[in-house]
């Protein structure tokens, strides 16, 4: 029997769980891109960006960033913990990487919703 | 009676260049070092990815860059990386759930992962180039 004391902190499993339901989202993704790509029939602007227009690619593409972008702040705060020894320097490093995918998130928005 | 046990000299720091990772090891860290790179690089990729479905002209400018072979050498690096990040990840998954965690099916299975992104990303990248 282990005690702990649990107050104030979770122990990391909903971010552990939360890279691994993005990995599959984002591996299922994959595979629907993939086989959209192969059936476009030329490699032309009309047809490239017509993959994203409609409804289903769109939301499937959003929902791929976002999940690419929560994967991504568990798996760098992860390199971050394991190599980042001195506080500030962490905390700053965190900082910084929340704000750049917050920013790609809106990035990503306005890049498909401008289609 | 004082029996000392001598301890073995051990080096206070790892020394990187002489120690041999085993082939799961291996996967594990360019799986690291995979992710890592794809994050740096999510700029470059969202601005491609906006370029070639902005506009016509935003679509040539995009198709402009692309076609630079330094470019296209970052690109194929990171076509590895994904496909090693999805191989290896995938991996990853099934020993989450406790499949072919013996040591002969991990070393299996790092091998196929090693072989399966190597040869996904000629194929794709080729078909691009």
């Amino acid at each position: 029997m282990v005690s702990r004391i649990v107050v104030g902190a979770h122990y990391g499993f909903r971010d552990w769980l939360g890279q691994r339901v993005t990995a599959v989202f984002m591996a299922l993704y994959t595979v629907i891109f993939g086989i959209n790509a192969l059936m476009l029939p030329e490699m032309s602007y009309e047809a490239w960006s017509g993959m994203f227009a409609g409804g289903f690619m769109r939301f499937m593409t959003f929902l791929f960033f976002l999940a690419l972008f929560y994967h991504a702040w568990v798996g760098v705060r992860d390199i971050y913990m394991d190599y980042i020894k001195p506080v500030g320097i962490r905390l700053a490093l965190h900082v910084i990487t929340l704000f750049l995918l917050i920013g790609y998130a809106g990035w990503a928005a306005r890049i498909l919703w401008r289609l | 009676m004082s029996e000392v046990t001598v301890r073995k000299q051990r080096p206070k720091h790892l020394a990187l260049n002489e120690i041999r990772l085993p082939l799961p090891g291996f996967v594990s860290i360019l799986h690291r070092i995979s992710g890592a790179g794809l994050f740096l690089c999510l700029p470059l990729l969202l601005a491609l990815f906006g370029n070639s479905v902005g506009s016509p002209e935003s679509f040539a400018a995009y198709k402009e860059t692309v076609g630079n072979p330094f470019v296209k050498l970052i690109l194929f690096g990171l076509l590895w990386a994904y496909l090693h990040h999805f191989c290896a990840g995938i991996r990853f998954l099934l020993l989450d759930m406790h499949k072919g965690l013996d040591l002969a099916a991990a070393r299996n299975s790092s091998k196929i992962v090693l072989v399966v992104s190597i040869a996904l990303t000629l194929i794709i990248g080729v078909k691009l180039w």
